[in-house]
């Protein structure tokens, strides 16, 4: 049930204090794209950003520094660096 | 058979349309020939041996990225003839319209029709059409029947797949499936997806001429993708499938869209793409000749017949570890979970 | 796919089946709790290169499977009720109740609409402005913010026509009714990726003291549960018990709190029938008595039965890793993966399911 992926940001409307607005994104990954939701993402993400999408909404936004982080805490014997892999 | 009315699944080419089959139309429809189940049966007669074929389309919507309905009525029925090695000679056109259905829109499918009659080379012969009222059809029912002709030496069956053979497929997978699937209001996703519906007899002829006795089964993975399809192959050939994660041709559109709403390609629904299973020993000649084509130009090798339990098709996985691929019972459905 | 790719990496995969094999000095038992973690570790063909020694157990992760057969017969009564729409995920559609399922329902006429999110749900009730939509909840942690967001627009938007029929459950909950099972032994628990990016991976620690229970959170990908299986197996070795997260690039500790607002806003705790367990206290969902006017259960007057596990069904004794499927009297001769009974069963992965359809021994 957490079936869930990270998606780009390449537009966003909205205000993310005002849930009357319409909090929506737009979002793209290889070539497919689709509008999420943004009333229940963890903070407000920038276009450019990516979000974790799950049944239309955007759940979590990525931080690219944490994801770097967690490449690192991945790798163990692998030759790779943490910059290398998410090139 | 447990249920009482047809369901949806009855239509999936999955478990439970075989079902149908064995627990129904063959109770009452049985010989020789219909009973071996292929893409399109062989009739010998005193002037040679006739392949003869016959598919309905019922797919919604009827236009889409890529086909429409009449496209795919014509390239499916040719190509259930070029998988048993047959040269497609004509086909009959039967249609079920439904009262009101827009004859702009009826213009658009023949016009489709004869465009793809006339790029593939093989035309419709004969033909019918009956209306029904409103509300008792979906705009447009096509049947569409197919004639070839087989030469002597040709014998492809999915029966003949041997231990060693390789399993071949001619491009990438799912493109049809995911692009009808993600037309659908609910399940919508924009991007650059787009249904593969080709005829693919002259890929067909090209691998026959250039490996004449090599070429064991061929297979069009429509309905149920090609998990089902090979699930078939390893059943009558009374052997194990083994695949490559690693080696399955997706485009990344596809892949990202299925990741999305929970679809696995394997199990989607492809309409211009075919497996071809051949001697072990050809295999890098079969992908040239593919490859050569413009129908085949993404072709890959993606695995091979071993022996192991009959009926089984198996994927190994980039970490080193194997999955089990079932056939699927029904439709693909999106999933959350 | 960004971020999705570079877990998958070979690379970084290979070594991490090699550490494992190491990481495991004593043997040990986990299990997982997500569907998706189901269908991930299966995907990967796990199971086939776990080290000797480590044994991983199907929780009741996938809340369609742990649907109740009551609240499954409710969802098609609704379906067949005239002037009703149903939308729904489409995991749920060929569960079975206790006569048939949602699949068939559609073929007898009830309309039927599978959806991507709950929102396209709303999308429907603005459109077909003269039937009542009731959106079937299930999920967990991970879809009840994007259900209640939903119904919240759907209140600020003053849309007359749109329910939800909530059987959203919570998940740490159930984990404490299995846990506090005496004879139930497990060493550790793969923690829901996805569930605790919005409950925080600290939900996760009083299970982890009260139990002895050594906790990973994992992400989806082959590195991220390699990588939780290796640390799993390094608590259990040194007996050094905690709550790790492997998952940090969508993981916080404290969890998503903008959701879990919105959450707290439409919905209360409820009691909640489990297929399979029963029914577990304050372990589901209800919607608040303020936004009454979007309650399936309100607007359509629904009267559930109490819960009645189908007879010899041993599911709850599965997934608590306790039996295994062959113990069970209905397996492979009532319940099959045609006419699923138990949850077990019902997952296209779940321990049941996969012992049918691939004659594992588990």
């Amino acid at each position: 049930m957490c079936l869930a992926i990270p998606m780009r940001v390449i537009s966003v409307q909205g205000d993310p204090d005002d849930f009357t607005t319409h909090q929506l994104a737009t979002v793209d990954a290889d070539g497919i794209s689709r509008e999420v939701r943004l009333e229940i993402v963890d903070h407000w993400p920038a276009v450019g950003d990516y979000v974790i999408v799950h049944a239309g909404f955007a759940i979590h936004s990525l931080v690219e520094e944490e994801a770097l982080k967690n490449i690192a805490l991945l790798r163990e014997l692998a030759e790779k660096t943490p910059e290398e892999l998410l090139s | 058979m447990a249920e009482k009315t047809i369901l949806l699944d009855h239509g999936s080419g999955g478990l439970a349309s075989q079902q149908l089959i064995s627990d129904l139309f063959l109770k009452y429809l049985d010989n020789k020939t219909l009973h071996s189940l292929e893409d399109s049966a062989i009739l010998q007669n005193r002037r040679g041996r006739l392949a003869f074929t016959t598919d309905s389309y019922v797919v919604d919507p009827i236009f889409f990225p890529g086909g429409d309905i009449g496209k795919l009525a014509v390239h499916g029925t040719i190509n259930d003839l070029a998988m048993r090695g047959a040269t497609p000679y004509c086909l009959s056109l039967g249609l079920i319209l439904e009262e009101g259905f827009a004859l702009d829109e009826l213009e658009r499918i023949i016009i489709s029709i004869s465009e793809a009659c006339r790029e593939a080379g093989v035309p419709v012969v004969t033909g019918d059409t009956k209306v029904v009222p409103r509300g008792k059809g979906d705009k447009i029912f096509i049947n569409t029947s197919g004639i070839g002709f087989v030469a002597k030496d040709i014998d492809i069956s999915s029966k003949n797949a041997k231990e060693g053979d390789a399993v071949l497929l001619s491009g990438t997978m799912g493109d049809h499936g995911i692009t009808i699937m993600t037309r659908r209001a609910g399940i919508a996703v924009q991007g650059d997806l787009q249904s593969d519906t080709m005829p693919l007899h002259n890929l067909v002829a090209a691998l026959l001429a250039e490996l004449p006795g090599d070429v064991h089964t061929l297979r069009d993975p429509t309905r149920g993708g090609v998990a089902t399809t090979l699930n078939e192959v390893a059943a009558a050939s009374g052997l194990t499938i083994e695949l490559s994660d690693e080696s399955l041709p997706i485009r990344p559109q596809v892949r990202a869209a299925c990741e999305l709403l929970g679809l696995e390609p394997l199990y989607l629904a492809n309409e211009g793409k075919c497996l071809a299973i051949v001697s072990g020993n050809q295999a890098e000649k079969a992908l040239a000749v593919m490859r050569a084509t413009k129908e085949g130009k993404d072709a890959a090798i993606i695995g091979r017949l071993v022996a192991g339990r009959a009926g089984r098709v198996i994927v190994n996985t980039p970490v080193g570890g194997t999955r089990v691929v079932t056939p699927l019972h029904g439709m693909p459905l999106p999933r959350i979970c | 796919m960004k971020y999705v790719d570079e877990y998958r990496d070979v690379s970084l995969a290979r070594p991490l089946v090699e550490e494992l094999k190491k990481a495991v000095t004593k043997p040990l038992r986990i299990m997982e709790v997500c569907g998706s973690h189901t269908m991930a570790v299966f995907r990967n063909g796990l199971r086939t290169i776990l080290p000797p020694g480590m044994e991983l157990v199907s929780g009741p992760g996938c809340p369609v499977c742990v649907t109740s057969a009551s609240h499954m017969d409710a969802f098609i009564s609704m379906a067949d009720r005239p002037g009703v729409r149903v939308a729904i995920f489409g995991d749920l559609f060929r569960v079975p109740g206790t006569k048939g399922s949602l699949a068939e329902a559609s073929s007898r006429g009830a309309k039927v609409d599978i959806v991507y999110s709950p929102m396209d749900a709303l999308d429907l009730a603005v459109k077909n402005p003269h039937e009542l939509v009731v959106f079937l909840g299930v999920g967990f942690e991970t879809t009840t913010p994007g259900i209640a967001a939903t119904i919240l627009t759907a209140h600020n938007t003053k849309v007359k026509n749109f329910t939800v029929f909530s059987t959203q459950k919570v998940m740490p909950a159930p984990m404490e009714a299995l846990l506090s099972d005496p004879a139930l032994k497990i060493d550790g628990l793969l923690c829901p990726g996805h569930v605790s990016s919005i409950i925080g991976a600290g939900t996760w620690e009083p299970l982890a003291k009260k139990y002895n229970l050594a906790c990973v959170v994992s992400g989806f990908e082959t590195a991220d549960l390699l990588k939780s299986l290796i640390l799993l197996a390094r608590q259990v070795g040194n007996n050094d018990i905690k709550v790790e997260n492997v998952y940090p690039r969508a993981v916080s500790w404290e969890g998503n709190l903008r959701a879990a607002k919105v959450v707290a806003e439409i919905f209360e705790p409820a009691d909640m029938d489990w297929r399979g367990l029963g029914r577990i206290p304050a372990s589901g969902l209800k919607i608040r008595d303020k936004y009454a006017e979007f309650d399936a259960e309100v607007r359509l007057d629904i009267k559930l039965p109490e819960a009645k596990e189908p007879k010899g069904c041993m599911c709850g004794n599965i997934l608590k890793g306790m039996s295994t499927p062959r113990e069970c009297p209905l397996f492979a001769t009532r319940c099959t993966t045609a006419n699923p009974i138990g949850p077990c069963m019902v997952s296209s992965e779940g321990t049941c399911a996969a012992y049918y359809k691939y004659g594992r021994d588990e």
